[in-house]
């Protein structure tokens, strides 16, 4: 927990700030020739909660949690780990994946809460330090865009994530084989297969509420 | 029949095929209360996939397996579990647990499977890692240990729930003489001593002979000789003559051909310039 959740928080800090400075700019360059620069918060807003957020905390917890899960559990697997436990009548499944499937589920919506923060707090950087804005305002414009429906739909999402990246990781190290190449290759797959799954989930997800909302 | 007559491990016909290759070819046995059974056999001859069987991690293509009078064979994983708690395993490598201290890996099958206090469980800890000569081990981490010690500690977690039954891959391979000697020492004093039934898988013909009631020998997916340490001793049959003397030369052939070879080569071998350029495609 405190693996796939505090110590990522760094990392996860730094990502979204770079992306709600980036999507800041992006839109007062695109937003400028519509004359519509006061809408910069709206998108800024909007994109990460819905889109940006729970996807690009995913992208870092599978490219930092879900490949160690999968490097850990691979290696207990080689050796003879995971076989001593069940001898000794433990579930592997209980003693290992459990607890790390719950910190997954707890953490990446965590982390994706903590970094849509740090994104918004980003677009405020850009809009108060390079734009005409004051804090008050960015502040009155972002919150007036958003409805509470646009930070669920983000946490449905990171939930889903969470799950799909653990499961995939757990899976991609209990059923290595082949001593430390297997281990290296069940790593690199757990990452793409976790990579994919979790854009394409995205897209429908993305669907699913665009057409029920 | 009473119940001390009756085996504790029966093995019947056991066979096992990796695809069409039998690794292990119609093995029957039987082990009874208070015997220390050693499976001999040279490297790969299968006997880390008999011992597989016997502990139920591995299912026979056909043949059954009985422990404590009940059959292995169609258990499944759950059923498996209070048999389990009546036996300890010792892995050829130790297998501890990486993220747990030494004293914690001994610890886990009683806080696992007991209601003992802390307090209790920390004495047994203590006084079973005394008995494989680790005391003050406890708060060490597998990674801090060398491999030996990783094997005694591997054999005080067998040990921790005072099993009636104790498996050990290579109790002895990799310990000095002098540790191969109090690890002997102590199945001893376990099995005739305490009543403690045991079934080693070795190669070590010095502990062999120390520790065994009865012996086994594997070759060619099956049984070579059994008997007791004498009878093997005096066994005519020239290839367990070979083996128990280490010669060289001898009826047992130096290289197993691909077929004959043990099913975790089952990989396809690559030939030589391949595994070159794969080589140099790695280190760059």
């Amino acid at each position: 927990m405190v693996f796939i959740g505090v110590r990522a928080a760094p990392m996860v800090a730094l990502t979204a700030f770079s992306v709600g400075v980036t999507l800041a700019m992006q839109a007062a360059h695109s937003l400028e020739s519509l004359g519509a620069q006061m809408y910069i918060p709206d998108l800024v807003m909007l994109t990460l909660l819905r889109e940006m957020g729970p996807v690009l905390i995913a992208v870092i917890v599978i490219g930092r949690s879900g490949s160690a899960v999968a490097a850990e559990l691979g290696t207990m697997k080689v050796s003879e780990e995971i076989e001593a436990l069940e001898v000794m009548a433990i579930d592997p499944v209980q003693f290992l994946v459990v607890p790390r499937f719950l910190a997954m589920m707890i953490m990446l919506p965590a982390l994706t809460i903590f970094g849509n923060y740090i994104g918004i707090l980003g677009g405020w950087a850009v809009c108060v330090f390079a734009l005409d804005f004051n804090t008050a305002g960015y502040v009155l414009e972002a919150l007036q865009s958003a409805e509470p429906w646009d930070l669920y739909s983000g946490m449905i999402k990171s939930v889903v994530f969470a799950w799909i990246v653990i499961t995939i990781a757990c899976n991609a190290g209990l059923t290595v084989e082949g001593g430390a190449e297997g281990v290296g290759q069940a790593t690199t797959t757990s990452v793409v297969q976790a990579l994919l799954a979790m854009l394409v989930t995205n897209a429908v997800l993305t669907g699913i509420f665009f057409f029920a909302g | 029949m009473n119940a001390s007559d009756k085996p504790m491990l029966e093995v019947n016909g056991l066979v096992r095929k990796f695809g069409d290759r039998a690794v292990l070819n119609d093995i029957s046995f039987n082990v009874h209360r208070g015997d220390t059974l050693v499976i001999m056999g040279g490297s790969g001859c299968g006997k880390s996939t008999l011992l597989r069987h016997l502990i139920g991690s591995m299912k026979p293509t056909s043949g059954t397996v009985k422990l404590f009078g009940e059959e292995l064979t169609a258990m499944r994983e759950r059923e498996l579990i209070p048999i389990r708690l009546r036996f300890g395993m010792l892995f050829q490598s130790g297998a501890l647990l990486a993220s747990l201290t030494v004293g914690e890996n001994v610890a886990l099958p009683l806080l696992q499977h007991t209601d003992k206090s802390d307090d209790e469980i920390e004495e047994i800890v203590e006084q079973k890692l005394q008995m494989v000569g680790l005391t003050g081990f406890e708060d060490l981490r597998p990674d801090e240990i060398s491999g030996g010690m990783k094997k005694r500690v591997g054999l005080a977690r067998a040990l921790a729930l005072d099993p009636e039954l104790l498996f050990s891959d290579e109790p002895t391979s990799g310990l000095d003489p002098i540790m191969t000697a109090v690890i002997d020492e102590l199945t001893l004093k376990l099995t005739r001593g305490k009543g403690m039934t045991a079934v080693v898988v070795s190669h070590d013909m010095t502990s062999a002979f120390r520790i065994a009631t009865r012996m086994i020998m594997l070759g060619h997916g099956g049984i070579v000789a059994q008997g007791t340490p004498d009878e093997i001793r005096a066994s005519s049959n020239p290839e367990v003559q070979q083996f128990i003397k280490g010669e060289p030369d001898g009826p047992i052939p130096l290289n197993l051909s691909q077929d004959e070879h043990e099913h975790h080569q089952h990989v396809k071998p690559r030939p030589l310039h391949r595994a070159r350029h794969r080589f140099h495609r790695k280190t760059g």
